[in-house]
């Protein structure tokens, strides 16, 4: 399940990102996918993309709609998670450990600092 | 990501002239949901439990969520509430034949203690909307519309017939669906249990009067049960009290509905599409077809010698990416084919599936299309309705 990990920053749009050196990993969180309900299919983005910050890159569908994914961060994309395409449910499962969507190799890992860290990212949930 | 709590509501409710305003009504078991641990989003103007995340007891039967209660519903039964439908009763001693000149179904033929699923006609032969009519007795008809048409199928019910018009304001709704239904509903009324498909009795259950009918809108076997508003509670918690039942939202009712291939008014049915496109030839009575003396009568007679357009599909998208309404249809040789109305995934199909409007030359089983969603192109095949065999009681 998600562990309150000190080095994991948030965005308003409800992805999760973890940084090791200039590669970002990148999910979206449990409050997320508790919102989303049931997902059943996960697009992800072709290997090598440049995505700006903001970008659409991602869709997920629930039973009920589909929700695009967002880049936190400007990058290229350098891997994605397969076995979340295979198998939607681990997004549900375990949304902020194995059912992470996809890693950016970030043009600025500076701009990682900014993004919300859990306490802002946890004050945030409650003004929704 | 965009977290939108209505997605639900804006995907389903998308009639133009319905912006889905603000206070919400609140049907009879508002508090009831809240307390099983519904998740409430408008639909139709009402607040309505699109999901549950279920505690204690009924946890252990099914933990909650559009899947889980979908899969429940077939496999054992659900309970719907469907009070934000409209109720109405009609009177008069020519009743049956009053509302014939309304809808194109066999009103008059109607024998007391059944129902029929009918139509509200335009003059073009479009569709203002389904119902449900069943009759009471033979000045006597109870009629169950839909939500987000009830305003406007009872201003039309006023302005056309000299009957009287009694809108039941004052009453809940529920329905109890699923291959154990009559199982439950046995250890409460085995007279409701004993109801024959399509058939309706008022008939006492808990201590509380109710009116009862052999359907639904799962492709399941079930009742739907009419009460007074104050004896909803009471009627719900004995129904959920039956081990086979769980509360149902508005999420499981509608992908088990899409698998039965029923339509959505608003989605699959408007006052632009006919009976014979949406393919409800059945509902216009054999001794309706002598005489077509119903609104739009002479449109969808000449749309029956001469061939819709275009014709209401099932559609079964490859791979395992749902394709929503409004998502456009293509064919092989890339002319424009037609648009989906219904789609998402289908818990028991395990997959996508759709319904839509495709020309009628594209409308034959087994034909190829392509789909356009997000800018890509999806492989899809018409297929037959329902997705899910129906298991109505006969």
């Amino acid at each position: 399940m998600a562990t309150k990990n000190a080095d994991k920053r948030f965005t308003k749009e409800h992805e999760w990102v973890v940084l090791d050196g200039d590669i970002a990993t990148v999910g979206i969180t449990d409050h997320a996918q508790e919102q989303l309900g049931d997902l059943v299919h996960v697009e992800l983005p072709d290997l090598e993309r440049e995505v700006a910050e903001g970008e659409s890159c991602a869709v997920v569908e629930s039973v009920k709609a589909a929700s695009d994914i967002y880049a936190p961060l400007a990058g290229k994309v350098v891997e994605i998670n397969e076995t979340i395409v295979e198998d939607p449910s681990i997004v549900n499962s375990d949304a902020e450990g194995e059912g992470w969507f996809f890693r950016l190799e970030l043009d600025d890992p500076d701009v990682f600092e900014a993004l919300m860290d859990q306490d802002a990212y946890d004050e945030f949930l409650e003004t929704l | 990501m965009a977290l939108c709590p209505t997605e639900f509501c804006v995907a389903q409710n998308a009639l133009p002239d319905d912006p889905t305003p603000a206070p919400l009504h609140t049907t009879p078991l508002d508090r009831w949901h809240r307390q099983l641990g519904a998740r409430m989003v408008p639909f139709a103007g009402y607040a309505m439990p699109v999901q549950y995340d279920l505690t204690g007891d009924l946890a252990a039967r099914c933990k909650g969520g559009v899947m889980a209660e979908h899969l429940h519903t077939r496999t054992h039964a659900g309970l719907f509430d469907v009070s934000h439908m409209g109720q109405a009763m009609l009177t008069g001693p020519n009743v049956a034949m009053a509302l014939e000149t309304l809808v194109p179904g066999d009103i008059v033929g109607l024998k007391p203690g059944r129902q029929r699923y009918t139509l509200f006609t335009n003059p073009a032969g479009g569709i203002i909307d389904d119902l449900m009519v069943a009759r009471l007795a033979d000045d006597r008809l109870f009629l169950v519309v839909n939500a987000s048409r009830k305003t406007i199928d009872f201003a039309h019910l006023a302005e056309n017939l000299s009957e009287t018009l009694t809108v039941m304001e004052n009453r809940a709704l529920l329905a109890l669906q699923g291959s154990e239904a009559a199982a439950a509903m046995a250890r409460l009324s085995p007279e409701a249990a004993a109801l024959p498909f399509m058939g309706i009795a008022a008939i006492r259950i808990a201590g509380v009067d109710c009116l009862v009918s052999r359907s639904g809108y799962t492709g399941e076997d079930g009742f739907e049960i009419s009460i007074l508003a104050a004896d909803a509670e009471t009627i719900a918690d004995a129904l959920i009290q039956q081990p086979e039942v769980v509360p149902i939202g508005l999420g499981a009712r509608d992908s088990l509905r899409l698998e039965a291939g029923l339509c959505l008014y608003g989605n699959d049915l408007d006052e632009l599409t006919s009976p014979i496109e949406a393919g409800l030839t059945w509902v216009i009575g054999k001794r309706r077809k002598m005489n077509w003396d119903f609104p739009g009568g002479r449109a969808i007679r000449d749309q029956l010698d001469n061939g819709p357009v275009r014709c209401r599909v099932g559609i079964r998208p490859d791979g395992r990416a749902p394709a929503r309404g409004q998502t456009t249809i293509v064919a092989q040789d890339g002319t424009e084919a037609g648009v989906i109305t219904s789609g998402g995934f289908g818990p028991s199909v395990n997959g996508p599936i759709a319904m839509g409007y495709v020309r009628k030359d594209l409308a034959a089983d087994g034909t190829r299309l392509n789909l356009i969603v997000r800018g890509k192109t999806i492989p899809a095949t018409v297929v037959p309705l329902p997705f899910t065999p129906h298991r109505y009681i006969r």
